[in-house]
């Protein structure tokens, strides 16, 4: 699904990823844990696409594709979406009006006719149920006046529309309380399927007791410091990062 | 569009060759401005005494006049000796044979707003045997009128007409004196439009110049008046939103509105008039006066505009509140893209009791462009209990551009409630980038995000107008980021 090689990006001439490798298989769920400034957050843009991010070196391959060359949209319409951190506001527009150019971009891409106002609306009011939102939800202004609940719940019910192939959640757990939490997760567990592949990016274990990963990854100073199962999570919520940057640099030492 | 610049250049510009001639056949006056430019105008339309009198009485008042200069814009000095005040509609031999011979940019243009073919022709000004069916559309059309006793005919027309209403009304609202562009128009005005809408009666389709037979072309000092009388109704849609073609560079209209007892006017305008090319050369200046008088109890006036064209836009459509209760609106998208510049909004003054007023004002800014809101809010001191509310909101693309605000208030009676918001906000890389990460285009999300933001206005547009006006948004706005 997706290949990440020896990855180098830069942000105004500071390097932020020193070289990550990360291989996602169809159907996975890894998780990404680091400290604050590890580059978390720049390796989920630098895969949706956004600019102001240059990749000085590596590759990323995505269904066999270098999406290093692709367009943010044509990434949007081949399936990789990104949960923001922190959503945007765009007032006047609806919700549900941003939904719909997306999705339909997305089928035109595909090759599948454009869904009617009909069927578009039986598929949205399926998916808020999902989410646990009410209707009057689709006719506002895209996250104006949201609350940051309302933001990151907005994320995944757009998410569970689009379907897209490879999700990527930018720290959609921050600032969540538990019911919130819950539900952002059950969200999620909804989409895992075969064909569907996820990468969290989280500063707490505490997320992972509702998605359950396949593989952690810790990321440290712009680098994959270590690997494991969801037994590493635990392990870091015990006993911190500092445990992982020491034993980096033994590792690199 | 380059060949339309030198035309333009070439008209505005031509030296004086043909010496004056008073020959009434003449298809073109050369340019140049005196009495007798005047007198020939005026016999032209074979128009009553009391107009050319009037015309003169303006042009007088015009020549002591000074050009104003307190917009926001910058122009070079128009010499008002160089224009011709006359110039009949052109020969089939002069025109477009087909649409082959029309500037493929504008064709492109036309295509993207879905016009079909036949009012292509039409409004690239192709020679056509027939106009596809407008004349059959407008007789309909006159005849509905015709039946609820709505008059809608050129304003030449309705002086031979209807003397007694040009008479009582024409210069009421905006008398031959108020301004130096209005003075001008005053002078020498030569098309336009006149709507009488008689007592009770609600107009039962939107009226739309487009419709005026024989009134395809737009005139270049156009005037229009418009009287709703009591407890009537009408909407007036001006303009198009295609880019229509016009060789003057000076347009100069006046608009008046009398909206009488429990009458109400609904006026929405969509200007898109050649802006020039992106160093500015060429494009229309846009100097104009509306303005509406709501000159009875409960009577209501409403402007909206989207003003996504010309060089230079000046334009304040307002509203005098001199019934008690009556209502002033002002909904205006003006948009401008490489050089453009705007100076528009609005003028509300308050005369009568409980009058109310609502202003809001979306300016686009994009490219090196320059957009300027400014208002007048006049509460007079029999005006109690009067109320406005203002909001202005700037909305910028790239770095280059600018918007300004000048709001004016002057309150001389002290239960007046008046409320002014403003914001001035970016269109963010995170907003189009966020559109973008949902798939949609970098063009599909500018659009999207500027039709958000004027959203207040578009809802006040006929149907119809509202979705045309987006697309045109859009298409202004290409390339203007990224």
């Amino acid at each position: 699904m997706l290949k990440i090689s020896d990855l180098k990006v830069t942000v105004d001439g500071k390097a932020i990823l020193n070289g990550v490798d990360l291989d996602v298989g169809p159907g996975e769920v890894h998780a990404i844990m680091g400290p604050n400034g590890s580059g978390k957050s720049t390796l989920a843009n630098v895969i949706a696409g956004r600019d102001d991010y240059e990749v000085t070196s590596g590759s990323v391959s995505f269904m066999g594709n270098d999406l290093l060359s692709m367009a943010p949209e044509d990434r949007a319409r081949e399936g990789v979406f990104l949960a923001f951190q922190y959503p945007v506001e765009i007032p006047g527009v609806a919700n549900i009006a941003l939904l719909k150019e997306g999705l339909n971009a997305a089928r035109r891409h595909r090759g599948e006719p454009e869904l009617d106002a009909l069927d578009f609306l039986k598929l949205v009011r399926e998916k808020l149920k999902l989410v646990e939102m009410k209707e009057e939800f689709l006719y506002r202004s895209v996250n104006e006046g949201f609350s940051g609940g309302e933001k990151k719940r907005n994320e995944i019910f757009q998410m569970a529309i689009l379907e897209p192939r490879l999700a990527v959640l930018d720290e959609t757990d921050s600032g969540l309380d538990i019911d919130a939490l819950k539900i952002v997760a059950g969200g999620v567990n909804a989409l895992r399927s075969e064909e569907r592949s996820v990468i969290l990016v989280t500063h707490y274990q505490r997320l992972l007791d509702y998605i359950v990963p396949d593989r952690v990854h810790v990321l440290a100073e712009g680098r994959i410091v270590r690997s494991g199962d969801k037994q590493l999570a635990l392990d870091l919520e015990e006993r911190g990062y500092s445990w992982i940057d020491t034993s980096a640099s033994t590792a690199t030492a | 569009m380059n060949t339309a610049v030198k035309e333009l250049n070439e008209l505005v510009g031509r030296e004086y060759k043909e010496g004056f001639v008073t020959d009434i056949e003449a298809e073109t006056l050369p340019p140049g401005l005196d009495e007798s430019v005047i007198r020939f105008l005026s016999g032209k339309k074979s128009e009553p005494d009391f107009i050319l009198q009037w015309r003169l009485d303006a042009f007088r008042r015009w020549q002591e006049m000074e050009t104003p200069d307190w917009a926001h814009v910058n122009y070079a000095p128009i010499d008002f000796q160089a224009i011709s005040y006359y110039s009949a509609p052109k020969r089939d031999e002069d025109r477009p044979k087909s649409l082959d011979e029309v500037d493929p940019k504008l064709l492109e243009t036309y295509n993207k707003l879905g016009i079909p073919l036949e009012e292509q022709k039409a409004l690239a000004g192709v020679a056509v045997d027939a106009v596809f069916d407008s004349v059959s559309v407008a007789t309909t059309f006159k005849d509905k009128l015709a039946e609820v006793g709505v008059i809608f005919c050129p304003l030449s027309e309705a002086m031979a007409n209807h003397p007694e209403l040009v008479r009582e009304y024409l210069g009421s609202v905006v008398p031959p004196s108020d301004n130096f562009y209005a003075s001008l128009n005053s002078a020498v005005f030569t098309e336009g439009s006149f709507v009488y809408v008689p007592k009770g009666v609600r107009c039962p389709m939107e009226l739309s110049t487009y419709f005026r037979i024989n009134a395809l072309n737009t005139g270049q000092f156009e005037r229009t008046l418009i009287i709703a009388d009591e407890g009537s109704y009408v909407s007036y849609l001006e303009g198009c939103t295609a880019p229509m073609r016009d060789e003057n560079q000076l347009h100069a209209a006046v608009v008046e509105l009398v909206a009488l007892k429990d009458a109400k006017i609904k006026y929405s305008t969509v200007q898109n008039w050649y802006p020039g090319d992106e160093e500015g050369r060429g494009g229309i200046y846009n100097f104009v006066t509306k303005r509406g008088a709501c000159r009875g109890d409960n009577a209501k006036i409403s402007w909206t505009q989207v003003e996504t064209g010309s060089a230079i836009t000046w334009k304040y459509p307002s509203v005098l509140l001199e019934g008690n209760h009556s209502t002033g609106e002002f909904y205006s998208v003006a948009l401008t893209n490489n050089c453009q510049q705007a100076d528009t909004g609005t003028k509300m003054v308050h005369i009568g009791e409980n009058t109310s007023s609502t202003i809001i004002s979306k300016g686009i800014s994009a490219g090196r462009g320059q957009n300027a809101y400014r208002g007048l809010v006049k509460v007079l001191k029999g005006a109690k209990q009067a109320r406005n509310y203002s909001q202005c909101d700037s909305l910028l693309m790239g770095d280059r551009c600018g918007a300004h605000t000048f709001p004016y208030v002057e309150v001389k009676n002290p239960t007046a409630t008046i409320e002014h918001e403003a914001t001035t906000s970016k269109i963010g890389e995170d907003q189009l980038f966020y559109c973008r990460q949902r798939g949609l285009s970098e063009e599909d999300a500018v659009s999207m995000i500027v039709n958000g933001f004027c959203k207040e206005v578009f809802r006040e547009l006929p149907m119809e107008f509202a979705v045309e006006a987006q697309k045109l948004l859009g298409i202004s706005l290409e390339g203007a980021v990224g």
